[in-house]
């Protein structure tokens, strides 16, 4: 069956079984396919399947679901696929405050939840479960690279800012735990936010010898246009989210040369890496992005844990998806005490190749880097 | 804070005023003549700058881009009023919200069908980008100047359509008596979906010219239409220069106060919870400004109706 219509049996259907073997392992994935943040679930989704595809596993059984972006709808999405679809794990949540609404209910039931992109500090800290993993990364975890690079690079009086809500703040506290120079100023944008005229004003007045922030989206498209515009010469850092691949071409030039922090990048040289980037390009037609590369990661260790233990044995299941025996595309994965990954962090650039913008590794920001709620997770 | 950054945060929320003026100016004709609540009038903006940023990708030309905005979303509001608003003039206000939301989801997804889920690349053209320096020392973003000068332009045009010529007697006619001009001849539906397509327009203008410095991506409109429809009820339905001194109020407010609320906070508060709580408090201030107006002009500042 060829992909694309896969894909198709999978949304229109919600509960259409792909495979007709007995016991398969049922997934449910959640994610926004509509609306302004369709294209994180969009990615997320075809990097899921990219790896299910290429799996060919008969005892897999995928249901997808679209989450618009709002909580209650998530919620309802999820009790649905729990009680009559009686799928075994969840994945697909983008945001954090959707991943809030539905991940203790669900591993409280005792579902599976794997995270393809959201961490919330509490979910690595002290609302920890068993039954929940995160492959992607905890939301700090980039802020933080950010701070190191921030360190190496030598920028001493850095400007910061993020939206004012829960992973905006959490984004400003994870660059300051690594950053060891000034603050130049501190400035929260409203959420949703697409003119940065008075944030430019205050950069410019404040001195600052570079600029750390956090726009995801289409905030983050917004505020380089605008600092390119504005004739500030700052260098700018920020996490990976606004240098995406798939957004990275609408910024164009104004984003060329930023520094940025990720955990994986399309030229990372491991095997598996050059084979998924290939594979994913094939498919879909263009180059894959970070976050479709989280929900290939994701894919290919609930394959590992299928290949291990019964889905119906939760414990050894548990086990097997503990020992995260996959080749991630991003080189070494472990999972920490907490279930969240324990990980290298790259410093990319932008570049361009031919006509098409898109981020080049340039060096290491932190080793073997685990969250600095770990400590607080009891399991 | 110095002189000159206060002055130049005084420019941003003109500035800003004049881009609310833009995307609120459409809405108040339609909202003014025809007494019709248009949610689509965001799903308008949006169609004028992807087809902006459609034509700007094939042609490389600004101007084209510029004029295949307005085009496209006359083109698109006109259309709209023939198959859908025109059944909803005699409906109550609940109809048209309903009718007209889902617009939206129907823009929405036809957008998303015909361009994907990806935001597309629309800049501004070379010979407009970059700063100029003010009288004073400020540096200032040409392109930012060039849209307070576009606002000031198209409110100036909008004054003289609507009193000094034909079409403008017949919307001042059709605002205060529908049933009369029609008595005297004119053909109201002609009229109604000129004036539904002159508002398109102008959002599809709106669109394209403020897409290019912020992401051209599908569900772009949807949070410029709140803030339009705070700027005509603080302004007065149906007034140009309602509309005009509503954009500007609340562009400076919005401006300002999310500058100064929390530097007044830092003085006796740690920094970070400074910040937190004046961005918190700014994003409340229009609309506490908008409660004020009401309260004490009920029907908006040069509003003639409720």
């Amino acid at each position: 069956m060829k992909l694309s219509a896969l894909i198709l049996a999978a949304t229109t259907a919600a509960t259409a079984a792909i495979t007709a073997q007995a016991e398969p392992v049922k997934v449910g994935m959640i994610t926004t396919l509509s609306g302004g943040g369709a294209s994180l679930g969009l990615a997320i989704r075809d990097g899921f399947m990219l790896a299910v595809k290429q799996a060919g596993n008969p005892d897999l059984e995928i249901i997808i679901e679209d989450d618009q972006r709002k909580p209650d709808l998530a919620v309802q999405l999820a009790d649905k696929m729990i009680q009559s679809a009686k799928v075994d794990v969840l994945t697909g949540i983008v945001w954090s405050n959707l991943a809030m609404a539905v991940v203790p209910s669900a591993t409280a039931q005792g579902k599976f939840y794997l995270s393809p992109n959201a961490g919330p500090s509490l979910l690595a800290g002290k609302g920890c479960h068993e039954n929940y993993f995160n492959v992607a990364w905890q939301n700090d975890n980039l802020h933080e690279a950010a701070g190191a690079y921030a360190n190496t690079a030598g920028f001493s009086n850095t400007f910061i800012l993020a939206p004012n809500y829960p992973a905006g703040h959490d984004a400003l506290a994870g660059f300051k735990r690594t950053h060891e120079g000034e603050v130049a100023g501190e400035l929260f944008t409203k959420l949703g936010q697409t003119d940065y005229a008075s944030e430019l004003a205050q950069i410019r007045a404040s001195g600052a010898d570079s600029v750390f922030f956090f726009l995801p989206g289409g905030m983050g498209i917004s505020f380089l246009k605008q600092f390119a515009d504005s004739g500030i010469e700052t260098p700018l850092v920020g996490p990976a989210f606004s240098f995406d691949q798939d957004i990275l071409q609408a910024v164009g030039d104004a984003a060329m040369g930023v520094h940025n922090t990720s955990q994986w990048n399309k030229d990372l040289d491991n095997p598996a890496n050059m084979a998924f980037v290939e594979a994913f390009q094939a498919e879909y037609g263009r180059l894959p992005s970070l976050i479709a590369s989280q929900g290939y990661d994701t894919a290919n260790l609930l394959l590992s844990a299928m290949d291990k233990a019964d889905v119906k044995d939760a414990d050894s299941f548990r086990e097997a998806l503990r020992a995260a025996d996959f080749t991630s595309v991003r080189g070494d994965f472990a999972f920490g005490a907490n279930q969240h990954p324990v990980q290298d962090i790259y410093v990319r650039e932008v570049i361009k190749e031919g006509d098409v913008y898109t981020n080049k590794t340039v060096g290491v920001a932190l080793t073997d880097h685990a969250d600095a709620y770990v400590g607080e997770c009891k399991m | 804070m110095s002189l000159l950054l206060f002055v130049e945060q005084l420019l941003n929320g003109l500035q800003f005023g004049m881009t609310l003026f833009l995307t609120a100016a459409g809405l108040t004709l339609v909202f003014g003549v025809m007494g019709l609540i248009n949610l689509a009038h965001g799903s308008l903006f949006m169609v004028g700058a992807f087809a902006a940023a459609a034509v700007s990708a094939a042609t490389g030309s600004f101007l084209l881009a510029m004029a295949a905005s307005i085009a496209a979303a006359a083109a698109a509001g006109a259309l709209v009023e023939v198959v859908v608003i025109r059944r909803l003039y005699r409906r109550d206000h609940l109809d048209q919200v309903l009718a007209t939301f889902a617009l939206i989801m129907i823009f929405s997804e036809a957008t998303r069908w015909l361009f994907g889920s990806f935001p597309l690349y629309l800049n501004i053209p070379t010979y407009l980008s970059g700063p100029v320096t003010l009288p004073g020392g400020i540096e200032y973003p040409l392109y930012r100047l060039t849209i307070i000068a576009v606002g000031l332009l198209i409110a100036i045009g909008l004054f003289l359509l609507i009193s000094r010529t034909r079409l403008g007697i017949q919307i001042r006619a059709g605002e205060s008596d529908r049933e009369m001009i029609a008595a005297l001849g004119i053909d109201i539906s002609k009229l109604y979906t000129i004036v539904f397509a002159l508002g398109a327009a102008l959002a599809g203008l709106a669109g394209a010219m403020i897409g290019a410095i912020q992401s051209v991506q599908v569900g772009m409109g949807e949070p410029v239409l709140i803030l339009a429809f705070v700027v005509i009820v603080i302004g007065g339905i149906g007034s140009i220069k309602g509309v005009l001194i509503g954009s500007i109020l609340v562009g400076m407010t919005n401006t300002m106060g999310g500058v100064l609320l929390p530097a007044f906070l830092r003085l006796f508060m740690e920094n970070s919870a400074a910040t937190a709580a004046g961005s918190a408090l700014a994003t409340m201030l229009i609309y506490i400004l908008m409660a004020l107006v009401l309260i004490v002009k009920p029907t908006g500042l040069y509003g003639a109706r409720t």
